[in-house]
């Protein structure tokens, strides 16, 4: 069995005539779309919007850290600096970034459907987004907020009189609308597979976002219900974490970290779907181990729900509830490195190419791995207790969060690009940013591991001179790091009306979703397929007939 | 070679290089058992990584299109999949156990370790050692005894980290949680906050001054305020007016307090407890969710009315109390309308 690579001729390439873009025109009728592929391009710009935020107050961060004082903006600024960084990227760019763009282009066509099982409560769930969104911008024009993004009790719901409660209907608002893209993307996988497509024949991008919507579900309600109770502390005093009233500080963490540990794998999960789809298709290889790949995504969400308590294995709790929850967390780890292996091999005997999303996509397999490992170093109880708290912990998760999902997300966007949108970007300008990204990456949160064990904590406005050098180095490394982000800001926007027509499936992959036109029409399929091949099947690819286009 | 770089930047580096370049100082017995850890974990993970790394490199060149036309479809194999699952959860579970047993040392106190209060409020530490010596934002501290810190904050989370030491610990507000080291060097060390506690999270900083047991005396006897924080608590028990009821008389209105701490305790909720700092603490400030066996709640809350200090000083007093004496001498003095004496230069609770 061996497959032969040839690449499509794209000089011959044309525009479909009709497809889901100029299918209507006029702002209201993307507003009012009921089309996946328009709600996605929607969330695509608007989480590009709050990335750019999250980004600015990120180079604000570093900035101020380059020298030891407190120099460029006050104490207050700072704290409401880093603040506004962790929720913008988090709730607003990092938790929506691939289910809710990506995944709601392509997994639909994916599984073969027209559209999601519900199209109005996709559409819900931008808006739910924007208004999320429009809070928490409405709080950073009030005078910003301080808690940092852990909402820590009492400092968050008693000692502040920023706008908490404003930033915390914000996320309360934001987390029902991954809660319904979760729900809509599990009735959708269950309900609305072509005929012919088994669980087993699902690409593994269907099987992590199915993993990540589980934890969509089951966790974002115990968000809500903490951030409530924050708010009702705030407003009207009920003491559920009030010591002085008979409660408990630690419980607002137990509540916490309930969901924004899983949060973790929700935002990783998707990651490591378009990870498995990117490395299958620049190596021309079906992934290897597709069962141990899938059932590790599975593993992960199940696991990843009962690890929540290593957050606080110096705040007190009994030392054998750290040791069950140090022993699942190392637990945890074990499908992830079972991935990452997986995903090694199947380049193994391949016949690889070095497209941009490839590249992005090898970046993943080492940050990730580094990141990883070092979670290995927090989940080991008597090595957290040095570390926790430090910027240790923060490189720890910049490294999966950034180096991994941050990495992963561009890798798909290159990888989806010409779907989305039917047009090629330049190819050179996008390995280039691919590897100033990389550089950039490594520069900035590199030097906070060995700063984070040097003991400099964590959100620390001034710091001891002698961290000085190590904070240099990382601000450089953020001002490389931002132009990596800026390049394909740019020549994505320029691609959109100069970019070499695409074709229907320039990577030659094997996905449903390359097998129609590029842009797709409004309903994906003029016939829907029937499924006769596994996924990554490049041997039914290569004797393929004519692809069916329309136009 | 300083000729080729900016002088600024050569000063950085020599400045790094020679002062704490990527390692800081161990200044505690658990320290070098902690750097232990962190480098077996830093050259098996950097293995790993290393062999992860050569492995895609390695297929990214030798399977490259140019090289490899044709690529093989493979299904998988079990054997390799059970490989990579049985080697790195080895290594997980070897350092889940080797994690276990430094937590249990760093967290679990040694019997004989002498104990300082601290009490964390935004932005300041406050240290309370048992002599009556008061410090802000440090902590004196011999070598070669084992130090027990008791914390609690006043207002919001902070923690209680001391890089050098590589301990740390949560203080949180409403509960003790306590920490342990064994200083082994002389010298000056920080002591950072770690939690985000607000405005001045970074300004609440200080030092650790680790001094030779003959220097830590003399640091003692100069630096006392005069009275120690069980006669602090004296005063405060007679002026709150718990020795009207807890006199230690068959007729008492609430039990006995002498010896007391370190018991084991029948609730009137048919539950057992200890006598730690933390039980006394809450009983005196919950009195009615801690009810003894065989009395009756009529003690009232002293929520708001004692500070956390003030509380340390009771704990301690408690703590010291041995018999009723002295608990009975005090009643005499507040029944006779005479305030307890007024010592010079004490500080008021």
């Amino acid at each position: 069995m061996s497959t032969i690579v040839t690449l499509p001729d794209q000089t011959t390439a044309k525009l479909p005539k009709r497809n889901y873009i100029n299918n209507e025109h006029g702002l209201m009728s993307w507003l009012l779309t009921g089309d996946h592929k328009r709600i996605a391009m929607l969330y695509l710009v608007s989480i590009t919007f709050f990335f750019l935020l999250g980004g600015f107050f990120a180079g604000m961060v570093r900035l101020e850290l380059l020298t030891p004082q407190g120099d460029l903006m006050s104490a207050d600024t700072y704290n409401k600096m880093f603040t506004m960084h962790g929720i913008v990227m988090i709730f607003l760019f990092l938790v929506p970034s691939v289910p809710a763009t990506l995944g709601n282009f392509v997994l639909p066509i994916m599984i073969g459907a027209k559209d999601l099982a519900f199209p109005k409560i996709n559409l819900l769930s931008w808006y739910l987004y924007m208004a999320g969104g429009i809070f928490t911008i409405a709080a950073l024009v009030l005078g910003g907020v301080d808690t940092g993004w852990t909402f820590t009790t009492p400092l968050s719901t008693h000692y502040l009189n920023t706008h908490v409660v404003t930033t915390a209907t914000a996320i309360f608002v934001a987390g029902f609308s991954s809660i319904f893209t979760g729900l809509n993307f599990i009735v959708t996988i269950h309900r609305m597979r072509a005929p012919g497509m088994t669980w087993f024949r699902l690409p593994l991008f269907i099987w992590s976002q199915y993993a990540a919507s589980i934890l969509m579900v089951l966790g974002t309600p115990v968000l809500a219900i903490s951030i409530v109770l924050v708010a009702l502390e705030r407003t009207i005093g009920i003491g559920v974490f009030d010591p002085t009233k008979g409660g408990d500080p630690l419980l607002f963490q137990h509540l916490f970290w309930f969901y924004s540990h899983p949060a973790v794998y929700i935002m990783i999960l998707p990651g490591m779907g378009v990870i498995s789809e990117v490395i299958s298709t620049f190596s021309r290889k079906r992934v290897f181990g597709y069962t141990a790949v899938a059932f590790s995504s599975v593993a992960i969400a199940l696991f990843g729900m009962f690890v929540w308590a290593h957050h606080m294995f110096i705040m007190g709790i009994s030392n054998y509830s750290a040791l069950v929850f140090s022993l699942l967390s190392m637990l945890v780890a074990v499908p992830s490195a079972i991935k990452v292996f997986n995903w090694g091999f199947t380049m193994q005997k391949g016949s690889i190419t070095f497209e941009t999303p490839m590249l992005y996509a090898m970046g993943f397999l080492g940050l990730f791995a580094i990141g990883g490992v070092t979670g290995i170093f927090l989940a080991a109880l008597g090595m957290d207790i040095m570390l926790t708290e430090t910027y240790f912990i923060v490189a720890h998760f910049h490294f999966v969060m950034v180096g991994g999902m941050l990495m992963a997300f561009l890798s798909g966007l290159h990888f989806w690009w010409p779907k989305m949108t039917g047009r090629m970007y330049p190819e050179s300008l996008s390995k280039f940013a691919a590897v100033v990204t990389f550089v950039g990456f490594v520069l900035t949160f590199f030097p906070q591991f060995l700063v984070g064990y040097l003991g400099m904590p964590r959100r620390y406005h001034a710091y001891p001179a002698e961290y000085q050098v190590l904070n240099v180095l990382s601000t450089a490394g953020a001002t490389v790091l931002g132009i990596g982000y800026m390049l394909p800001i740019l020549y994505l926007g320029w691609s959109l009306k100069y970019g070499a027509i695409a074709g229907n499936n320039p990577w030659q992959a094997t996905g449903l979703e390359w097998q129609i036109q590029s842009p797709p029409l409004t309903e994906n399929f003029v016939e829907i397929p029937i499924v006769e091949q596994e996924a990554y099947d490049y041997e039914w690819l290569a004797h393929q007939k004519e692809v069916t286009t329309v136009g | 070679m300083q000729h080729f770089i900016s002088p600024v930047l050569w000063q950085f580096l020599t400045h790094w290089l020679t002062s704490s370049a990527i390692w800081p100082k161990q200044a505690s017995t658990v320290a070098p058992w902690v750097d232990a850890l962190y480098l077996s974990l830093c050259l098996v993970t950097g293995t790993g990584i290393i062999f992860v790394v050569a492995l895609i490199v390695g297929f990214a060149v030798r399977y490259r299109k140019e090289a490899h036309p044709n690529a093989v479809q493979i299904e998988g194999s079990t054997l390799l999949e059970a490989t990579w699952t049985i080697i790195p959860l080895a290594f997980f579970l070897f350092f889940f156990v080797w994690g276990a047993w430094l937590y249990f040392r760093i967290y679990n106190p040694p019997a004989d370790a002498m104990n300082i209060y601290v009490v964390g409020k935004q932005w300041m530490w406050k240290a309370e050692h048992p002599g009556g010596q008061h410090e802000i934002n440090q902590l004196h501290v011999p070598t070669g005894r084992n130090v027990q810190l008791t914390m609690i904050s006043q207002d919001v989370f902070h923690s209680y980290s001391l890089p050098e030491f590589r301990v740390k610990r949560e203080v949180i507000p409403g509960r003790y949680t306590t920490v342990w080291f064994n200083a082994t060097t002389p010298g000056t060390y920080h002591l950072f906050c770690s939690q985000y506690c607000g405005t001045l999270h970074s300004g609440m900083v200080g030092d650790v001054v680790v001094m030779t047991p003959e220097d830590y005396q003399e640091w003692l006897k100069s630096s006392t305020s005069g009275m120690s924080l069980a006669q602090n608590g004296e005063r405060i028990f007679a002026s709150m007016g718990c020795n009207q009821c807890h006199t230690g008389d068959a007729a008492a209105r609430g039990p006995n307090l002498a010896g007391i701490h370190g018991t084991k305790l029948q609730m009137e909720n048919g539950t057992t407890q200890v006598v730690t700092d933390g039980f006394l603490r809450d009983a005196i400030l919950n009195p009615s969710a801690h009810v003894p066996a065989g009395w009756k709640p009529i003690m009232p809350t002293y929520q708001g009315q004692i500070s956390e200090e003030g509380l340390i000083d009771l704990v301690e007093y408690i703590k010291s109390l041995k018999t009723n004496y002295r608990v009975q001498q005090t009643l005499m003095t507040t029944e006779s309308n005479q305030a307890a004496p007024n010592a010079e230069g004490t500080v008021k609770p």
